[in-house]
This record gives C-alpha cells, structure tokens and sequence, in this order.
C-alpha cells in the first residue's frame, strides 16, 4: 500500500526540492532527481510483480471532496493496465533523466528542467493510478500544465512561447469536452469511482436520449463522445493535433517523453480504461476506429515531405497514436496498449536518437543539412535505425507484434473492420516510406553540412548513448511479450491484460489467413522501406520530380492541409478582430467613458463649489445668520 | 413704564450692531468687542422679560451669562495674545491658512 502511494510521490519531493532549490543545487539536481525516478522505476517493477501475481489494489486513501451527494476520494488503482502504464512511464521517463544530463549540460535553465520533468513524472503516474473521474481530471491537466512548462522552457525564444500556449489552448478545447463528459458522468450516475460507474454503466443504456440539433444521442454514447473529445485533444488527433508538431520547440528530451511516450498516449489509455463505457456505445466505438484510422493516414502523409527532423517523428507520433485509437475502437483494447507500450520504447528512442544527432550538429535540425554521418556517429545511427525498423514493424522488432495485431484485429472486425485495415495498411507503407526516408536523408549520401556543424561533429557522451541503447534493446525485445498463437507465442500480453480489458477475440479463421496477412504486412513494410532506399540512395530525381510534377499534393502535405492557416482565419483572426472591436469600442470609449465622465462631471462640479469655500469665518458666519434669518422668516410666515 | 417691546427692540438693534460687527471687522479685537455685543442683548432680553413677568429664573440666567462671556473673553483674548506673537497681526484676513 505505502509503495503504491510512494510511486507517485517520490517524483513530487525531488521536483518540489529540485524547484525551490534550483539555484543552491545546480548539477546536482538531476543526480536527485534520477535517484527519485530510479526508485520509482524500482517500484514499479516490484508493483508489476505483484499484479502478475494476481495481486491487484483499489483502495480511496483519503476523502477528498465530502459534500451530500458529492463524494470523491483520492485513491489508488493499480491493476493490469495501470501496471503496464507504470513501467512505460518510469521506464521512459527515467531514461530521459539519464540522457537530460547530458543534453541539457551547460543550459542556464539545468536544474529547473529536471524539476519540470519530476513534476511531469508525478502528474502522469496520477494520472494512472487514479481511481475516479476527477483524480484522472487532476493528473489530465497536470500534464497539461508540465507539457506547458517543457515546451516553453527556453521562454526567451518566441517561437516556443507560442508554441506553449498553442499546445495549451488546444488541449483546453478538448478538455473542454474532457470536463462535460466528467459532469454527465457524475449527473447520471451520482459517483465518479470507476467501478461504480463501469458496474452501472448497462442500467443506463435505456436513459431517455438526448435531443442534440434534432438528433437523439444515447447517455452513453453522449459521455463516451466528450470524453473521447479530450482524448483527442491529448493525443493529438484530427482535428486537434496541430499543437503536438509544434510542441517540437521544447527540448528533445521532452519531445520523447511528453509527446512521445507518455502524455500524448493518455487518451488511449483513458479509452482503454473507460473501455466498459465504450463498449456500450457502438457509435462512439466507430467514431474512436474512424477518427484513428483517418489520423494514422493523414499524419503519416504530412510525414512524408517534412524537413526538420523532430516534426517528421511527430507526425509519426500523431499517426502511431490513430493505430491505437483505431485499435481501441475496434474492441482490441489489448492490442492498443500493447501497441501503447512498444511504441513509447521505439518512439521514445527515435527522439532521442534524432536528439542526440542534433547535439552531434551543434543543433541542425533541417534533415536536408545532414547526410553521410553515419561513420560519425555510428551509436547513434544503428540505435535510431532499430527504432525506424520498429516503427515500419519489421519482425522480429518490438513495432511489428502489435502493429501486426492491431491490423489483424482490424481486418477480421465486423462493420468498417476491412476499411479500417486498409487505412492502416496504407499507413503502414507511409510509415515504413518516411522512417527510412529520414535513416537515408540524414545519415547516407554526401555529406551537406554547413561548416560549423561539420568542424564540431562528434559523437555524444555515453550518458546519452546509454539511454539509446537501453531503448534500442527494449525496442527489439518489448514485443516479445505479445507473440501471437500463430507464430507459436502464448501472447502473453494479452492474457495478463484480459482481467480488465476483456478477451478480443479475433473468431475463428484459420491460421493461414492470419499467417497471410502477416506476411502480406510484412511485405508492405519492406516496400515502403525498399521505395524509399531505392529513391533516396539511388535516384534522387526521381523525389524532386515527384515534388515537381505533382506540385498541388505536395504542397498540401507540406503544408499541413492548411490546417494551420484554417485555423488562423476561423479562429484566431475572428476572435482577434472581436477582441480588437470590444477593446476599441467598448473598453475604450464605451467603458472608458463612463469612468472619465465621472471624473469630469465631479472636477466641473467641485470648481464651482469650490468658490463657496473662501476660508474666511466670516464669510461662513455670514452664511449661517443669512440662512437662520431666512430660516425664521419662512417660520414666521408659515404660522 | 416702559413696554418690554422697547426693551426687545433696543435688544434686537444690540444683537443687529453686534452681528454685523462679527461679520464685517477685520481686528479680532473688533470682533471679540461685537460678541460681548451680541451677549448682551441676550441679557437685556433676559432682564427685560424676568421683570415683564415677574420671574427671577432670567436674572439669575443673567448671572451666569455674564459669568461664561467673561471667561469667553478671558479665551479669546488669551489667543489673540497667542496670534499676535506667533503672526504679529490680529487681522482675521491674514489667519485663513485653512482656506482650500
């Protein structure tokens, strides 16, 4: 018990202590902040231990809110799926301590970044353990708040800051949705706690629908809808993802832990954990499926023409996140969390890979400023290039076991399962395409770097290298915890995460469809990977002409779909010219008015009566009789 | 005898004198002057209708007017000493520092 609450609170110290005393410790910040991770990292193993042996916890330990109906606690919930999300989190997490010290080494800011990523660390290990809406709420806008914090660390710079508050506003829009959701919840059901909710979740299927624009929308669907809402906020889904390729300003450690590993996967993992609700909701369930697949094809398309090496990971991320919303709305929650934890190592290691090439080029991000660095940095290289294969799902890397499930899974759904499968297919040939795209651009061919970069290019320190390789390793063998029956595995994952995810089963086709479409995925992966060495080794017209002669679709990929731009007009502009108008007219004149004409009125008032007041007695004496004289005369004449 | 109206008239002229002294001299002493004016036609009124109606509750009224005007004047000519060592003048005009 007291370990479990230890977990979350062992980061809080070190943060806490690391914050206040930033100035006084300096270096050794991050030596007591890694202490703090490492023995949370300990923990968490121990815990992992403890609910494969079958030993799971939901303890309130203490009343938070008491007011009548309103009864909320502060608990901890530690079952399969909190477990998983523990190790990834600390795991991840701890790494990217290890690697800060020497990314962020000589940076004014040191000891507060390690600060920020305790507190980071804390507010995510909240955010799963929790056991009730609001507590999920609380370690919700925690992140929020960190993922604020790291990504306008170096706050000098503007682009970041912009990038800070556009990432913070909007996640608010999701939240938004996220924090209805929490209240309909609390307004049909009378609690928060999971397991009241989850247990009476069926009785409410027959609530009376409600009428939205004339459409009837079910209870749960309704709450399954908003909550989605801020799932997609957070995990950067169509149309909210453009914060996360921003969110790239931040230091690369952050971009790996935040938007990579951890926070970005929070919506999956409240899906999954809210998965008795979603699999009341079939039209919520096909929103999730559909909205993922969509994202996993888009954001992979915009990948395939970017140039800076941090947004080309990014929009990876954003897909790989469609893979597991998908994956969750097909019923496969297993698969999506699977797919969750192989991709926080591999993605984990891409940034931090693509970090470490940064530091080796005094901080060149642009891909097209690289090339032929492979000898350099060999570490680096081979390390970002296991991560690259597990992210196309070659086998035996981490990246094809859950790939490979989620699009069997899929394939073998009923409904929109084929179309849905083919989203993912075609994803899946993008992925592998722009991966090695990137392997090429940045590491093959001739050598295009600008003077500085190549006089100082080096490989880094160990403590950056020692991360990479930790994550490489995990890279290759996380996925075999899930090796399918097919491949003679016992998928293993997916009969530890049964207990609270539910048994997906696939229904009964033989195994040499599932073996087909393995290798049918197989095969596609190796052709995007061999299109892309064949374009980017061999002949590099043939992308410039591409670029060329299909100028219209390039541009729409490179430039986002123009989301940015939409959003600008719609939103952005419109509310700054209302903005601009109640400043002028309202504030300014309206409101502004009023106040100064008060002020006038009163000066014009008191200069006149300001002349009664002479200072001589006798003037007021003067006064006094003129009026008692007056006074009596009225009197007299009244009578 | 003599009707109390002329008492009172002769009362009212004091007060007017006394009045109008008060508010148009200058000279605090002037003005001290009027007050002990004003005072008594108030005693005059006093006295004049104690006797009109054969009460002596107004003369010993009297007695105590004339007893609080001359510690009055005994104050105010004891600030008028005070004025006229600190400004060295006992012109009302020149003391109006509490004008606004």
């Amino acid at each position: 018990m007291l370990k479990y609450v230890l977990i979350p609170m062992i980061p809080l110290v070190t943060a806490t202590i690391a914050g206040v005393f930033c100035r006084y410790l300096k270096e050794k910040a991050a030596w007591l902040t890694i202490a703090g991770l490492g023995t949370a990292f300990l923990l968490s193993i121990s815990t992992l231990f403890d609910v494969m042996g079958g030993h799971t916890v939901n303890v309130n330990v203490f009343s938070w809110i008491v007011s009548d109906t309103f009864n909320v606690s502060i608990g901890i919930m530690v079952d399969q799926l909190t477990a998983v999300m523990l190790i990834v989190v600390t795991t991840v997490s701890f790494m990217v301590h290890i690697y800060s010290v020497g990314y962020m080494h000589g940076d004014p800011g040191y000891a507060r970044f390690f600060s920020y990523l305790s507190l980071f660390t804390f507010s995510m290990l909240v955010l799963v353990m929790a056991n009730n809406f609001l507590q999920l709420y609380v370690g919700w806008e925690l992140v929020g708040l960190c993922s604020y914090l790291l990504i306008g660390f170096w706050f000098e710079k503007k682009s970041a800051n912009d990038a800070a508050k556009k990432a913070f506003v909007v996640n608010r829009v999701g939240d938004f949705g996220f924090g209805l959701g929490i209240m309909m919840i609390f307004l049909y059901f009378g609690t928060l706690d999971y397991t009241q909710v989850f247990g009476a979740a069926p009785q409410h299927l027959n609530d009376a629908p409600l009428d939205i624009a004339g459409l009837q929308v079910g209870v749960i669907t309704m709450i399954c809808l908003l909550l989605f809402c801020g799932a997609m906020g957070k995990s950067a889904q169509l149309p909210l993802h453009t914060w996360l390729p921003d969110a790239m300003e931040g230091p690369t450690p952050v971009s790996a832990l935040i938007h990579a590993a951890t926070m970005v996967t929070a919506g999956v993992f409240m899906v999954a954990r809210c998965s008795p609700l979603f699999n009341l909701s079939p039209t919520a369930m096909a929103t999730v499926a559909i909205v993922g697949g969509v994202t996993a094809v888009f954001a992979a398309t915009i990948g395939l023409v970017q140039n800076d090496i941090k947004r080309i990971i990014a929009y990876s991320t954003c897909s790989q996140l469609g893979y597991m919303f998908f994956a969750c709305g097909v019923g496969a929650y297993t698969a999506g969390i699977f797919h969750l934890m192989t991709h926080a190592f591999f993605k984990g290691l891409l940034f931090l890979a693509a970090g470490s090439v940064i530091h080796a080029l005094s901080g060149e991000q642009d891909i097209r400023k690289m090339g032929g660095i492979r000898k350099d940095i060999p570490v680096t290289y081979w390390t970002m290039v296991i991560g690259s294969l597990a992210l196309a799902g070659i086998p035996p890397f981490a990246g094809f076991f859950s790939k490979d499930e989620i699009l069997w899974l899929a394939f073998t759904a009923p409904g929109p399962g084929k179309f849905l499968w083919f989203l993912g297919a075609v994803g899946a040939l993008l992925t592998a395409f722009y991966s090695f795209r990137l392997i090429f651009v940045t590491f093959h061919g001739k050598k295009r770097l600008d003077h500085h970069a190549e006089e100082h290019l080096h490989e880094s320190p160990w403590v950056i290298l020692g991360p990479l390789c930790f994550l490489a390793t995990l890279a290759i063998v996380a996925g075999f915890v899930g090796v399918p029956h097919v491949l003679g595995g016992h998928n293993n994952f997916a009969s530890f995460m049964a207990p609270v995810l539910g048994h997906h089963e696939a229904g009964h086709h033989p195994a040499s469809l599932e073996l087909t479409m393995m290798v049918i995925s197989v095969a596609i992966a190796t052709t995007g990977i061999l299109f892309s060495a064949f374009v980017y080794l061999k002949r590099k017209e043939i992308a410039e002409a591409a670029a060329r002669n299909f100028k219209p679709l390039y541009n729409l990929f490179y430039n986002k779909y123009y989301f940015d731009e939409a959003y600008d007009d719609i939103f952005v502009n419109s509310t700054k010219e209302i903005s601009d108008d109640l400043w002028k007219k309202a504030d300014a004149s309206w409101i502004d008015g009023v106040v100064n004409g008060a002020a006038k009125v009163t000066q014009a008032l008191a200069r006149g009566l300001r002349r009664l007041q002479t200072g001589f007695v006798q003037h007021y004496a003067f006064g006094m009789v003129t009026g008692l004289f007056l006074l009596i005369t009225i009197y007299l004449y009244m009578k | 005898m003599v009707p109390v109206s002329w008492y009172v008239i002769l009362s009212a002229v004091v007060f007017g004198i006394g009045v109008i002294g008060v508010l148009t001299r200058r000279n605090m002493l002037i003005v001290l002057m009027s007050i002990e004016l004003i005072f008594n036609a108030a005693n005059i009124n006093l006295v004049a209708f104690s006797h009109y109606l054969q009460s002596l509750n107004g003369q010993v009224f009297v007695f105590f007017v004339i007893t609080v005007a001359a510690a009055e004047a005994a104050i105010g000519l004891a600030i008028l000493v005070c004025l006229f060592r600190n400004k060295e003048t006992v012109e009302v005009d020149d003391v109006s520092i509490m004008k606004g």
